[in-house]
């Protein structure tokens, strides 16, 4: 159990992460949401006292991550960079950490046959590839068997063999009972992953439900339309509750009307109407709607509208 | 569901103690590259160089006349080489700790041991022991061998000899200082580059602008320069100016301890 109250940390004018409040439960793989910047990195090096939040606290198992006599038992974390020194190798890395606590050489063996480091365990890290440093780095998430294990971006790198892995690893380990929470931009992995998300933007909490439900919010249905007439079209459509926005190929897309509704205004003004699409939003697109207020880097000028309308037509 | 089985680790796992800390520390220290090279090259330039210099002595000796052969002092020659294993040894503390940032390794020392302090301190002693050790054979070697080496001259020392047992120790542990100077300055600044520019700068030029000073300000700060305060107890007869062998030394382990208690406040107070 992760409880973080009003954390918030700022770095001199710049607030990374704001009045956070969540909680993050055992037995479910968590999800940790949002774009790159949002603060996800800086949340989890909170939870680990890496950190030192700026105002509000956060706690594993009731106590602040310090407290804990065996911290190793009570959380593993792989965090975003490799956290390894390239002139070591696997073993003496891992062996290295395990010694604080005194965990005994034959657990180093087993996580290291766990993550599948087994042919390069005494070579130097150095020469990993980036799947080989992810697979390290959640062996040294899993070496003192810990109640909760928190993973940033654990996919990063990995190829769909290592991404099928890790997706039944973190499972394996909800269902054992223990708090899992794994970061992500990738909106689709985590609906793959988790069944809880908690989604951040700017260092602010966005949504905190399970996938399904931030699914059924967050998906709405858009309708594309394609029509000579679309600009009057779009005139005579809206509304409160819709929104108009220019689509592919010189259409519109439109939300908040269903199809029928449109199709009948197009008929009643005599408006010869070319396409007429309901179209489901999908989770990316909802992830992105969601955050698009919320993004760290804006793209501007020339390209941003290009930009935007491409991750509408993807 | 197909799932991945995790074995676990019930009941083998203990608390963080400062013995698991120092074990660790130990690994980390003995599993790098670096430690060897710069360990061995110390060690090499110890014995090396005082060998060298004292055959070069030994060879030129019936060429020598009377007010050379007096200036001749057959102990510091044997102890030369320690110019170049400071640069190795102070080099190597800096390493042991700011490796630990430019790799983010860091991260997960400190997520093992979230007290913080207790790693500095392990790392500390783990290195100043084998520092120590290694740093005393190889200074012994190179007195013993370059003694050997100047016995022909008839001027060449033994350990029994007033002031240089105590003086061939002492670069032993003036070289293990140097080393933990290193590890405080790149606590502090947790960069190699600034780390090892400070120890050096330190060391080796301070004593220089210092010379640069008006004489009654300059013989004032001399004996207290970190460099001319840790000479003492690795010379014997180390000049009027000098303190005492063991005063000068401790007057050393003062600026290494200054550097380590920064390092410590900037540990827990910083953010990792």
């Amino acid at each position: 159990m992760i409880e973080a109250r009003s954390l918030t940390k700022r770095y001199g004018a710049k607030t990374a992460v704001a009045d956070l409040t969540f909680s993050v439960r055992p037995g479910v793989v968590t999800g940790f949401l949002g774009p790159n910047g949002s603060g996800k990195s800086t949340t989890m090096r909170m939870i680990l006292g890496l950190d030192a939040p700026s105002s509000g606290c956060v706690t594993v198992n009731g106590k602040r991550y310090a407290a804990h006599a065996a911290p190793l038992r009570e959380v593993g974390a792989m965090l975003e960079a490799r956290a390894v020194h390239p002139g070591r190798s696997a073993f003496h890395h891992l062996l290295a950490l395990a010694a604080t606590t005194g965990i005994p050489r034959s657990r180093v063996e087993e996580v290291i046959d766990v993550a599948g480091l087994r042919k390069v365990a005494r070579k130097r890290v150095g020469g990993f590839s980036l799947g080989m440093g992810q697979r390290l780095g959640i062996a040294t998430a899993l070496l003192g068997d810990p109640a909760t294990v928190i993973l940033d971006e654990p996919v990063n790198g990995l190829d769909p063999e290592g991404i099928l892995w890790i997706r039944t690893l973190l499972k394996s380990l909800a269902a054992e009972g223990r708090t899992v929470l794994v970061s992500s931009h990738l909106m689709s992995e985590m609906a793959l992953t988790a069944e809880h998300l908690i989604v951040i933007g700017r260092g602010r909490l966005i949504a905190d439900a399970p996938v399904a439900e931030f699914t059924r919010s967050a998906a709405r249905d858009v309708v594309f339309v394609r029509s000579a007439e679309a600009a009057r079209l779009a005139a005579l459509l809206a509304g409160p509750g819709v929104a108009v926005a220019p689509g592919e190929r010189g259409g519109i897309d439109v939300t908040g009307l269903a199809s029928e509704r449109i199709g009948r205004i197009a008929a009643e003004h005599g408006i010869a109407v070319a396409e007429l699409t309901p179209r489901q939003a999908s989770l990316e697109e909802a992830f992105m709607e969601l955050t698009r207020d919320a993004v760290e880097y804006q793209p501007t000028g020339r390209y941003a509208a290009g930009a935007a309308q491409e991750g509408r037509a993807a | 569901m197909s799932g991945i089985a995790v074995p676990a680790a019930a009941g083998r796992l203990g608390q963080v103690t400062f013995r698991g800390i120092v074990r660790s520390e130990w690994v980390k220290l003995r599993t790098l590259r670096s430690t060897f090279l710069t360990l061995a090259g110390a060690m090499a330039a110890m014995v090396g160089f005082g060998l060298l210099v004292t055959s070069m002595t030994a060879h030129r000796w019936s060429g020598m006349d009377e007010a050379q052969r007096a200036a001749t002092n057959p102990l510091a020659q044997s102890q030369i080489g320690f110019f170049i294993a400071q640069l190795a040894v102070g080099v190597l503390g800096v390493l042991v700790v700011s490796g630990e940032y430019s790799t983010g390794m860091i991260r997960a020392t400190l997520s093992a041991v979230p007290d913080r302090l207790p790693v500095l301190w392990a790392k500390s002693a783990v290195f100043a022991v084998v520092t120590w050790l290694l740093m005393t054979a190889a200074a012994l070697a190179a007195f013993l061998g370059g003694q050997a080496v100047l016995r022909s001259t008839g001027v060449g020392l033994s350990l029994g000899d007033p002031g240089v047992a105590r003086a061939v120790l002492g670069n032993g542990l003036y070289l293990t200082v140097v080393g933990l100077f290193g590890v405080g300055l790149a606590g502090v600044l947790r960069n190699a580059a600034g780390a090892i520019a400070c120890v050096f700068g330190v060391l080796l030029v301070l004593p220089e602008l210092v010379k640069a000073f008006p004489k009654s300000l300059s013989e004032a700060v001399w004996p207290y320069l970190p460099s001319t305060a840790g000479r003492a107890v690795a010379t014997v007869d180390a000049g009027p100016m000098a303190l005492s062998p063991w005063a000068g030394f401790a007057v050393f382990c003062l600026y290494a301890g200054a550097a380590l208690a920064a390092a410590a406040v900037v540990l827990k107070r910083r953010d990792a």
